[in-house]
């Protein structure tokens, strides 16, 4: 297979940047956009291209889907220690391949219209290509260091993009919150780096997941504290993941994250980089399953289920309808990490990591409609907040119904996308264990309710009044979701078990009909209570109450309806779940990760009493520190 | 001596009549054409780098006082750049001093004196040659911090400068003449033969130690940093930053890897510690820090601090990843020192706060900032990331993961000071933000070069495999 034209897929976005980002003032708004659309289009043929290559062409051998490896060695670090640069093609880094075009071209044909008239227009343009170029090289890394050098370079973009509103002074905190907490996540990133470094003998992930090789196979060799090392290795890589992947306790940045431009939350914060993570575990799936039989990836898989209805609960009580999205993203990924965690290797046994692939796939295309939807309902009223909005489906049609289809897959309701992978994803759990099963399909119930809440919130409901006539947006942001919807409506019919498996052979999957049917039940009960409270005062709700007559008398008095609603609601599921919880997010988690920075600070604040400025003060330290530094090494602690 | 001796000396013999050259030139200058003498010194002092890189063989002179081997002349033609660049970067402002304050060559001829003894400091195979070296290398630097004399705060910076250096060597000699009562030489190979593992040798490495670790700035070694650096002229406190820290540090690894290695147990534990505490204090002082030189001053000495975690490692592996971090860290910090310098140049601000909204204005300026930060914070894919991440290989494969860790955690820390200047450029907003200027050329080419080395580098293999080479000189 010919690879020569992989490597241009990455570097069209990185010459787009530089072309942008240098000649900046020079080059009028209009024109950067379309450079910047066309830059990502040619990326988006050719990923399409490297895909039909792959999976239909090239790919298989002997029913097995080969991975294809091109790299030079970089630098030789010791001498049996080496890193090299290149591509890893292999079924993911091409399944992630067409995710990030797909949906890095739909956001930037929909930046055309969102950012129009803003002052920063090409810098903005210039910072999208240089996340994708930085997305693109984290899909190809052929190792562990190139996986993070690129990891850091989407970090920074994404830095970069959240504080784009410099202006105002929350976007600058959170951009800034985000890039710390992920750089603290980084940390065990690089530590396990250096621990796979050194007790592998490589970084090469080709070398690292073989599993008749040197490291799966003598995993048990060395142990610390009564683990094996790799398996300390592969917890401390997962939280770089959980970082990026915002899950609990490292999710407090996402929520903040929300202060960047929609489609930057649609691009970054929705589809690509904070499936990093979920990308990562599943780059090393067969380390972590083999490795002390998957001790590590218990974990992920209750890092993950935890993060699911952690942030579920939460998006329940949020009022802007960016964070409710964002919490259901740290939910979604939860699900993604809870698939990969309960996953098998071989054949139908990585039921799992299919069903998560599956879900990155299908949910990037949802959740960056509901996105994108969001932007353009933002971009109509001009808030962010649910009490602003209302009654929106007569005057943004378009919008209407292409938010409801992504709600509508997000929740799992059939045909739409999620739907299947959602149901691939409960099957996998159902068979590993039975209690996380519960927890996906309360989940699930949560997810539909939430999205629904909102969704009647925005466009059903009260109508609010507007200064100004809210309108549909331009076409540059309605065909982005226009296609959008349709990939969430087709999406779910890929036949994704025959091309992204954890052995690479492929297997037949099948819906689990009782399952299936459980989980859509659950989810329609979700939709419905979504209906019954919050799609009040709308002409629907009389048709319907008349037509459902009888049924509606029984049911009766609004009033006494909405005393068990509010009863139920307000009282039990809000004060005494959703609120504590919340609370607990905002100050416990949030103030955990405070405390360090701040007596950080603090600390800094009291010992500046050391520096005087006296001359005789430091000969008197530097005295003071030779004399214990002889007594320690002299004496104490002379060998 | 043949003239195959003079060539081993070649580096010091070029810099002396480069020294002697531009004393004489100031006698047949006239005195309101003056200041083109900075011309003639960047001239001559670029030939004189472009020369060194000519190759040099292993070679030692005066029965072992004075070597030079490949990574000797490697590591001396990094200090060459290094100075080159800080030379382009300070000519605007020395051109600015000899028309105002009517100055000389002085600048010079003490700077390239000061060079001269890192040459010979880190050339020496005994101790005699090494404190003279030392000397040497100091002396001049503290007269060149009080070089605004019309400015309090530069000459109080020379007289900290002095009083802190005249202490610390006074410690550090009477370290080496308990190494000298114990082994009775002192030339480098003998001692490597003669010493052991005594209270007396103990105590004598550890207050040798203490004068190396005054120049490197460790703590508790480093009060004098901040002050001298704030008040001594800004090319001054990159030199001290930058060529004067790396050629002590190199002079330390080597003495440490060879004469002191029978103490091996002693000076590792040291390290350790004293890593620790110069990293924890360097990064919570650099915090609070609003003026810019002070808050390079701390940087510089929690940069330290990672760069005993190459000491520490005491292998090939570490002595070559502490010269290549060394390398890289020359690139990096004159790359900060030198925006400072431009702006303080033209504006004479200083503090951070100044800085806000600074990208509208001078997007350039900005970019290179960023870029220096950026890689003395260690972000990828620029330079500073793969000095820091070698350092700590270094370290992890000799099983300090615990120092690895923390030095892991500081560079957190240290991430959050480096952003709060990249955030008062990129993303604030301020009312009377620094007005748009442009850079005279030497300037700019100065600040170009440190970008080129920040980009490239990292990047750059080969250049990694080269020291790793050289770094078998002193390992066989």
């Amino acid at each position: 297979m010919n690879l020569g034209y992989i490597l241009l897929i990455p570097l069209i976005p990185l010459v787009v940047f530089l072309l942008l980002g240098i000649f900046n003032q020079r080059i009028k708004p209009a024109i950067s956009g379309y450079i910047g659309v066309f830059g990502l289009l040619v990326s988006t043929i050719l990923s399409c291209y490297a895909a039909y290559q792959y999976f239909f062409v090239h790919g298989k051998v002997n029913g097995v889907y080969q991975t294809f490896v091109e790299k030079t060695v970089w630098m030789n670090f010791s001498d049996t220690l080496h890193i090299d640069m290149g591509i890893f093609i292999d079924p993911i880094s091409v399944m992630m391949l067409v995710v990030v075009s797909t949906v890095s071209l739909m956001v930037h044909i929909y930046s055309r219209g969102y950012m129009k008239g803003d002052d920063g227009y090409t810098k903005f343009f210039a910072f999208l290509s240089l996340f994708s170029f930085s997305m693109y090289g984290l899909v190809l890394a052929t190792n562990l260091f190139q996986i993070y050098i690129f990891w850091e370079l989407v970090g920074v973009s994404s830095y970069l993009l959240i504080g784009y509103y410099y202006t105002k002074e929350s976007a600058v905190a959170a951009a800034k919150k985000a890039f710390i907490v992920t750089r603290f996540a980084d940390l065990g990133f690089l530590i396990g780096i250096l621990i796979m470094g050194y007790y592998t003998g490589t970084y090469d992930f080709e070398t690292l997941n073989d599993p008749e090789g040197n490291a799966i196979l003598n995993w048990a060799s060395t142990s610390f504290m009564g683990l094996s090392v790799l398996t300390w290795g592969l917890i401390l890589i997962f939280i770089g993941g959980a970082g990026k992947s915002a899950m609990f306790p490292l999710h407090i940045w996402l929520p903040d994250a929300m202060e960047g431009p929609t489609p930057v939350s649609a691009l970054i914060h929705a589809a690509t980089m904070v499936v990093a993570g979920v990308f990562l575990v599943a780059r090393l799936f067969p380390m972590y399953y083999f490795i002390e039989d998957g001790f590590a990836l218990n974990i992920v898989a209750f890092v993950g289920a935890f993060s699911a209805l952690f942030a579920a609960i939460i998006a329940i009580t949020q009022t802007d309808i960016k964070r409710v999205l964002a919490f259901s993203t740290m939910s979604q990924l939860g699900y993604m990490m809870l698939a990969l965690g309960v996953s098998g290797y071989d054949g139908h046994e990585g039921l799992g990591y299919m069903a998560s692939m599956f879900h990155l796939f299908t949910h990037a295309m949802f959740k960056a409609l509901l996105f994108l939807g969001a932007g353009s309902v933002i971009h109509a009223v001009h808030s962010n907040y649910l009490k602003d909005m209302g009654g929106l489906r007569k005057y943004m049609p378009i919008t209407n119904i292409t938010f409801l289809i992504a709600a509508l897959a997000i929740s799992g309701v059939p045909p739409f996308a999620g739907f299947f992978s959602k149901d691939e994803i409960l099957v996998a759990v159902y068979e590993h264990n039975k209690l996380l099963y519960f927890v996906g399909v309360f989940v699930a119930g949560l997810t539909a309710f939430y999205m629904f809440r909102i969704y009647f919130g925005i466009f059903w409901g009260k109508e609010t009044k507007y200064e100004h006539k809210p309108h549909e947006s331009p076409i540059s942001m309605t065909f982005p979701l226009l296609f959008l919807a349709l990939m969430s409506i087709l999406g779910g019919f890929i036949p994704f078990s025959d091309f992204v498996t954890a052995d690479k052979a492929g297997f037949e999957a099948h819906l689990n009909y009782p399952l299936a049917a459980v989980a859509v039940v659950v989810g329609l009960i979700g939709i419905v209570l979504a209906w019954v409270f919050y799609k009040k005062e709308s002409d629907l709700a009389d048709r319907l109450a008349n037509f459902f007559g009888p049924l509606y008398q029984w049911t009766s008095d609004k009033f006494y309806f909405d005393a068990i609603y509010l009863f139920i609601t307000k009282k039990i599921l809000f004060k005494r779940v959703a609120a504590p919880i919340a609370w607990f997010d905002r100050n416990i988690v949030d103030g955990t990760m405070n405390l360090i920075g701040n007596s950080t600070v603090k600390t800094s604040e009291k010992i500046k009493g050391m520096q005087s400025g006296k001359v005789q003060d430091y000969a008197f330290a530097f005295m003071a520190g030779v004399v214990i530094l002889a007594i320690v090494f002299v004496y104490l602690w002379a060998e | 001596m043949n003239i195959d001796s003079l060539l081993v000396m070649r580096q010091e013999i070029s810099l002396l009549a480069i020294i002697l050259l531009l004393l004489v030139a100031e006698i047949f200058m006239a005195k309101n054409k003056k200041h083109s003498i900075v011309h003639l010194a960047i001239f001559l002092f670029g030939v004189h780098t472009l020369v060194g890189f000519l190759p040099l063989t292993e070679n030692s002179l005066f029965g072992g006082m004075f070597r030079t081997n490949g990574l000797i002349h490697f590591f001396k033609n990094v200090l060459n750049i290094g100075v080159l660049i800080l030379l382009l970067q300070s000519a605007d402002w020395l051109q600015e001093k000899i028309v105002s304050q009517n100055k000389g060559t002085e600048f010079f001829v003490l700077l390239f004196s000061s060079l001269l003894g890192m040459y010979f400091m880190i050339s020496s195979g005994d101790f005699l040659m090494f404190y003279l070296g030392l000397e040497l290398s100091t002396l001049p630097v503290a007269a060149l911090a009080a070089y605004e004399t019309a400015n309090r705060k530069s000459s109080e910076a020379g007289i900290k400068l002095i009083l802190s250096s005249a202490l610390a060597s006074g410690v550090s000699l009477f370290g080496i003449s308990m190494l000298y009562a114990t082994s009775g030489s002192i030339y480098f190979a003998d001692v490597i033969e003669l010493i052991t593992a005594t209270q007396l040798t103990s105590l004598g490495a550890i207050l040798f130690f203490a004068g190396l670790a005054f120049k490197i700035s460790l703590v508790p070694f480093h009060f004098w940093t901040a002050d001298v650096y704030q008040g001594a002229p800004i090319s001054i406190a990159s030199y001290l930053s930058v060529i004067s820290k790396g050629a002590a540090v190199f002079i330390l690894m080597i003495l440490l890897f060879t004469v002191l290695k029978p103490l091996i147990h002693v000076w590792e534990n040291m390290i350790y510690v004293v890593a620790v505490a110069t990293m924890f204090i360097g990064n919570l002082f650099a915090l609070r820090q609003q003026n810019m030189k002070r808050f390079l001053a701390f940087s510089s000495i929690a940069q330290a601090g990672f760069i005993l975690l190459g000491l520490i490692a005491g292998t090939q592996l570490g002595m070559a990843t502490v010269v290549y971090f060394v390398l890289i860290y020359v690139f990096s910090n004159l790359a900060a020192f030198g925006v400072v310098q431009a702006i303080s140049l033209q504006t004479g601000k200083e503090h951070i706060k100044d800085y806000e909204g600074l990208y509208r204005t001078n997007p350039n300026l900005s970019l290179v900032m960023m870029l220096a930060l950026f890689s003395l914070a260690g972000i990828p894919p620029v330079a500073g990331f793969f000095g820091k991440f070698f350092l700590f290989t270094a370290a992890a494969s000799e099983g300090y993961y615990f120092l690895v860790f923390l030095a892991v955690v500081n560079v957190t820390i240290s991430l959050y000071y480096y952003l709060l200047v990249v955030r008062a450029m990129f993303l604030r907003k301020s009312d009377t933000p620094i007005p748009f200027f442009k850079n005279k050329i030497y300037m700019r080419i100065g600040l170009i070069i440190t970008v080129i080395g920040i980009l490239i580098l990292g990047l750059y293999s080969p250049l990694y495999d080269h020291i790793y080479e050289l770094s078998g000189n002193f390992n066989r």
